[in-house]
């Protein structure tokens, strides 16, 4: 389960995040909605513990994330994180981005690494890629090679930071196919997403923030179909109004 | 009563001292090159890491990278006699070659590992891996193919500025070279052929290179 509470965080004298409290549980996939620099995007690096706060707390399995006693890199194999830029490492292939992690970290054998890198592949349906390097592969094959990546680590969590949002818009499928195939298999997702079609089929309960604060969380039929709050319903007309293209652009 | 020189012209024998000049040079390029490139990296990882390190190193780098190659040889020669170091005029050759070269293959390190995009290392860090894995598996590697080539330029400069060690009583190729003109008087023919071997030890290293970049290139 990963506990958020009362959280606070500010870049310099720019106050980003105003005291969130979100619980996730086993199991969930919950969606994090808002316009842009609403803070989403920040809260959920705060998760893994790549952005410090400035106050409040985060627990991941009853460990507090920005405990300077945790062991964060322990804690952060249990939360595989997905970026917008899909990160690959260059100068590795497909095969050896996924094998590293599990091979200097988790410190498997190198056979061992190798083996699970090629299963997480194949479930993603790269399993014929593992030889390509990053360069060889399109935006969409990249980002599911970052997911796998992330897999490889065997995490209780999965946060996905806007993963389709710099994807072109017929890549975009590929991506949402392998998130629904994650959510089929039990993973708990704390997804920061723009699409809003996606929420609503896929997320068990839907977080609208807005300038820094969670402003309405429910089921997506609450949040999404029904909003009760004036700024909810703002931004889903404005989203629902807006094509593909100016979505995409207007993305942090 | 006419006055007679001794043989003048060049003998064979002189091709044994020029290819020894050869051979110095080699090794103290070779020697400088080594140090170098090792404290280089040291410190530029160190200039990267540290703020206090970069404030602090900044006068040396900026004076070992402006002053002329000659004047650095006559100091190291001058400072390292007065503080005893005895008189090897290879290792003081080596330690104010080794040193220009350290300050600026520090340059060449840093701006390699400040170009690694951030996010790679934020995928790393989020993967588990702590700050020395990341930078072993990811900043290194990517750092590295960004300074191949300027830090090849440094060392093909320093196979050129390593003619200057003549200054400092070190018999390198080019140091020979003038012994023989000002004893043949063969200035266009030694100097060609000084030119000449200078562009057969760098250029091997350029094509080298240029090789290792396509192989590297991501």
């Amino acid at each position: 389960m990963i506990r958020i509470s009362n959280v606070q965080k500010a870049f310099g004298s720019a106050i980003v995040l105003k005291g969130i409290d979100l619980t996730v549980e086993k199991g969930e996939l919950v969606c994090l909605i808002g316009a842009s620099g609403s803070g989403k995007s920040t809260l959920l690096q705060c998760i893994n513990g790549l952005e410090p706060i400035q106050g409040g707390e985060i627990l991941v399995d009853g460990i507090s994330v920005h405990d300077p006693k945790t062991d964060i890199n322990k804690l952060r194999q249990k939360l595989g994180i997905v970026f917008q830029q899909y990160n690959a490492f260059p100068h590795l292939t497909a095969l050896e981005n996924v094998a590293l992690a599990p091979r200097v970290v988790a410190k498997r054998s190198r056979a061992e690494a190798r083996a699970l890198a090629q299963k997480n592949l194949e479930h993603v349906g790269l399993g014929d890629k593992g030889d390509s390097l990053p360069s060889q592969l399109s935006g969409g094959q990249q980002q599911r090679l970052a997911i796998a990546r992330a897999l490889a680590m065997q995490p209780s969590y999965m946060l996905f930071d806007e993963v389709t949002s710099a994807l072109d818009p017929e890549l975009v499928g590929e991506v949402l196919e392998t998130m629904r195939l994650l959510k089929s298999e039990g993973m708990t997702m704390v997804v920061v997403t723009h699409d809003i079609n996606f929420a609503r089929e896929s997320a068990d309960r839907v977080a609208f923030l807005c300038q820094g604060e969670v402003c309405e969380i429910g089921t997506a039929e609450e949040v999404i179909d029904h909003p009760r709050k004036e700024q909810t319903q703002k931004f889903l007309r404005r989203e629902q109004r807006k094509p593909l293209e100016i979505v995409r652009s207007s993305v942090a | 009563m006419q006055f007679q020189f001794a043989n003048q012209g060049l003998a064979w024998s002189d091709a044994y001292f020029l290819a020894q000049g050869l051979l110095n040079t080699v090794r103290l390029a070779a020697a400088a090159t080594l140090v170098g490139t090792l404290a280089g990296i040291v410190l530029g990882w160190l200039r990267t890491v540290s703020v206090t390190v970069r404030i602090a190193t900044a006068p040396i780098i900026d004076i070992l990278r402006s002053v002329p190659m000659i004047i650095q040889l006559i100091l190291a020669n001058s400072l390292l006699s007065i503080l005893g170091f005895g008189a090897s005029p290879f290792w003081f050759g080596t330690v104010a070659l080794g040193a220009w070269m350290s300050a600026v293959t520090a340059e060449v390190v840093r701006a390699g590992l400040l170009s690694v995009p951030v996010q790679y290392r934020k995928s790393a860090r989020s993967l588990g891996m702590n700050g020395y894995q990341e930078l072993l598996y990811i900043s290194i590697p990517l750092a590295f193919r960004t300074a191949l080539a300027p830090w090849i330029g440094l060392v093909l400069s320093l196979i050129k500025d390593s003619a200057l060690a003549g200054v400092v009583g070190y018999i390198e190729y080019m140091r020979s070279t003038q012994i023989l003109i000002t004893r043949t008087h063969e200035t266009w023919l030694l100097l060609m052929g000084a030119g000449l071997f200078y562009f057969l030890i760098c250029y091997p290293v350029s094509r080298y290179s240029r090789h290792l970049e396509r192989k590297v290139r991501v």
